[in-house]
């Protein structure tokens, strides 16, 4: 049995010394741009008032979502918590079904049902989508367990943020994710997006131990940080670990130090709790520039290149605004379906009048 | 046919569906080496294994909701709680993820994860440890909530119950494990949910009750015919949720008058939501206003005297009955 690699150190990861001009690395950064875009327009029709409820968009995090999930394979499955737009979207998810169901339409993925914190597209292995911060995480748990269960070499790919390590179904789920990988049943690498600040809180203000890495190894989970803005570094990673947790069954855990640019959520406006200063600084580590820079000064990447590809996607979240616009609502008889499988509920009305 | 108690129809159930679908699989705390706190779970570990035969830390958050993930995956687990008082600290992964998923996904996944464990008073485990939690659980809708009185309805229900396709609060009375009664032999033997059922034929009045308050209505049903001459007509509900009221009413059409019976507490209990779909639906039928037959509204005492005064026994009962029967002057 190989010793586990463990990390303690705060060190961000260097990109993978072998790089070379492969066309993925082009189209990684086209996703990152359509999710960015697609992102903007969720907020701007939050704004105008067409999206309801609470809307939290991966702006500045991008790296993360589109560096993890391209190194998956076909049977792997994602849970993560309601900053999940990018994660459906980077999985394969219909962009039009995605601001459909944002807009709560019959068309959306979920029928309308879930919206924003709640996708799910189980065709592409998403499994959703949570709201209830870190309550996800003993599900992706059980998930890896299952897979490894039933003779897969599937792995669970579970996103939270720095905010879901202080639950206790946060420390439940890696007690016995670290168990169960001891019998090498718990093919699940989980990403820790430590964004700074669980909502308003900082990561000083909510934890008492900063290294959030360092509680993962508290229960026999092996660690490692990476600069969560860079694609290079996120991706191979990816690739190194996604291997390593495959052939064991056992968890390992990433945590991706980041930013997000946008507010907490879309009502976020004032964000009281970082200066602007602080923003402004972080957005000069754009993850999508940094990609951009790297592609035009190793791979000839033009500007007219980027143009392009801004447009495209400009144009795709136009595309998916007007498919969720020009969608029907969900049908009135929805309300009552997919509550149970069997034993459907009834119209309380119809039950008044036996 | 067989006589069984109803711990080994529990049991039986779980080894017989073990056997017949390697996806099914139980998880809880000392159910392995330990054998079970009530040994329904004895020799399991070592027919199964430690994979289907999962011993958990002491995490129902964690056991419950890897279990939710399981399920989504396609298998079947069934968790043990050590009592039914343990999974409100896994509330949240009961209510808001077994619950809520299927719905929120718009019917993409299936959530076949069964809960199962004692619950009740009875033998001085005072106030953290005799709870019950049928109408608790039984108020949201994304599961079903079952409290079987008969060991053949323990058995039938919890196959029923691990061969579904949605979360199952299997509500198991602590005080009826010893209880025998005849069991079908057929594997392939189910009790649905939702089909409540007439426990014994009556014109008088009609009680209606579920799990252990479930036999002791029939045992004074069985007392008042002797001494009195009064039939009593008893409904065991079998399931809370989903709800099945058509026998209740059918039953109430005829004798006109209705108790419930309950060990949980009066506010916003399992009765309140029986005598109030009666009120709604019966209400010209009525001759007199349904009464309730409950716990008093306090958390268990430890003294064996105040457990005995804390939940309803005979007197109870028949004071309800009489109450509707306008007999006690």
């Amino acid at each position: 049995m190989a010793k586990a690699k463990k990390e303690s150190s705060s060190a961000v990861a260097e990109p993978p010394a072998e790089f070379t001009c492969a066309p993925e690395w082009t189209d990684l950064l086209k996703e990152m741009i359509f999710i960015r875009r697609f992102e903007e327009a969720t907020e701007r029709e939050f704004r105008k008032g067409k999206i309801g409820g609470y809307l939290h968009v991966y702006i500045g995090q991008e790296a993360i979502a589109s560096g993890l999930i391209s190194a998956l394979k076909d049977d792997d499955v994602v849970f993560c918590g309601y900053r999940d737009h990018a994660q459906a979207l980077a999985l394969g998810s219909n962009p039009d079904k995605v601001m459909a169901e944002l807009f709560g339409k019959g068309t959306g993925i979920s029928k309308g049902k879930g919206g924003s914190m709640h996708l799910f597209d189980v065709e592409h292995g998403l499994y959703g989508g949570y709201g209830i911060v870190g309550g996800h995480l003993p599900l992706a748990a059980g998930a890896a367990y299952s897979m490894r269960y039933q003779g897969g070499d599937g792995i669970v790919l579970c996103y939270f943020g720095d905010g879901a390590m202080n639950i206790g179904s946060f420390h439940e789920a890696m007690n016995m994710a670290g168990l169960w990988g001891h019998q090498g049943m718990c093919p699940i690498v989980f990403i820790i997006e430590n964004n700074g600040y669980a909502m308003g809180t900082s990561v000083e203000r909510h934890s008492a131990l900063t290294d959030l890495s360092a509680r993962v190894r508290a229960y026999d989970i092996p660690t490692e940080k990476v600069d969560g803005q860079d694609i290079f570094a996120v991706r191979g990673v990816a690739d190194r670990v996604f291997r390593q947790v495959r052939e064991t069954g056992k968890p390992y855990c990433i945590e991706a130090v980041t930013y997000r640019f946008s507010g907490h959520g879309a009502a976020d406006i004032l964000q009281p709790y970082r200066p602007k200063e602080e923003v402004e600084k972080h957005r000069q580590r754009d993850p999508i520039s940094i990609l951009r820079t790297r592609l035009s000064e190793m791979c000839g990447l033009t500007d007219e290149d980027v143009k392009a590809m801004d447009e495209q996607a400009t144009e795709a979240a136009a595309k998916a605004v007007k498919f969720a616009e020009e969608s029907p609502q969900p049908d009135r008889e929805e309300l009552l379906k997919d509550v149970v499988a069997e034993h459907q509920p009834r119209w309380v009305a119809e039950d008044e009048t036996h | 046919m067989a006589e069984k108690s109803y711990r080994d129809a529990i049991r039986d159930a779980m080894i017989e569906e073990m056997d017949r679908d390697p996806n099914v699989l139980i998880m809880g705390e000392d159910i392995g080496v330990y054998e079970g706190t009530f040994r329904i779970t004895a020799g399991m570990l070592k027919k199964y294994g430690p994979k289907r035969v999962v011993d958990t830390p002491i995490a129902e958050a964690g056991m419950i909701g890897t279990a939710v993930g399981m399920a989504m995956l396609g298998l079947r687990p069934i968790v043990e709680m050590m009592t039914m008082n343990f999974s409100i600290v896994a509330a949240d992964q009961i209510i808001n993820h077994a619950a809520k998923v299927r719905y929120f996904s718009g019917g993409q996944v299936d959530v076949p994860i069964v809960v199962r464990g004692p619950q009740g008073a009875g033998v001085q485990l005072s106030a953290q440890h005799s709870q019950t939690f049928e109408s608790f659980y039984g108020h949201f809708p994304g599961m079903h909530v079952v409290a079987p009185a008969t060991p053949a309805d323990a058995k039938g229900m919890l196959k029923t119950a691990i061969r579904g396709k949605d979360p199952v609060l299997f509500l198991e009375s602590a005080a009826l494990y010893g209880m025998k009664g005849e069991v079908p032999d057929d594997p392939d033997f189910t009790v649905p949910f939702g089909k409540s059922r007439v426990a014994r034929e009556g014109k008088d009045v009609t009680i209606v009750s579920y799990s252990r308050m479930l036999q002791l209505s029939l045992q004074v049903a069985d007392k008042l015919w002797k001494d009195e001459g009064i039939e009593c007509e008893v409904i065991d509900l079998r399931s809370i949720r989903p709800l099945d009221m058509d026998p209740v009413y059918a039953s109430v059409a005829k004798t006109h008058r209705a108790v419930v019976v309950q060990e949980q507490w009066k506010l916003y209990g399992a009765g309140a939501e029986i005598a109030a779909s009666i009120t709604e639906n019966m209400f010209d039928e009525l001759d007199a206003p349904v009464a309730r037959v409950t716990g008093e509204d306090v958390p268990m005492p430890y003294a064996r005297n105040l457990e005995l005064l804390a939940t309803p026994h005979e007197p109870e009962i028949l004071a309800g009955i009489r109450r509707v029967m306008y007999a006690n002057g």
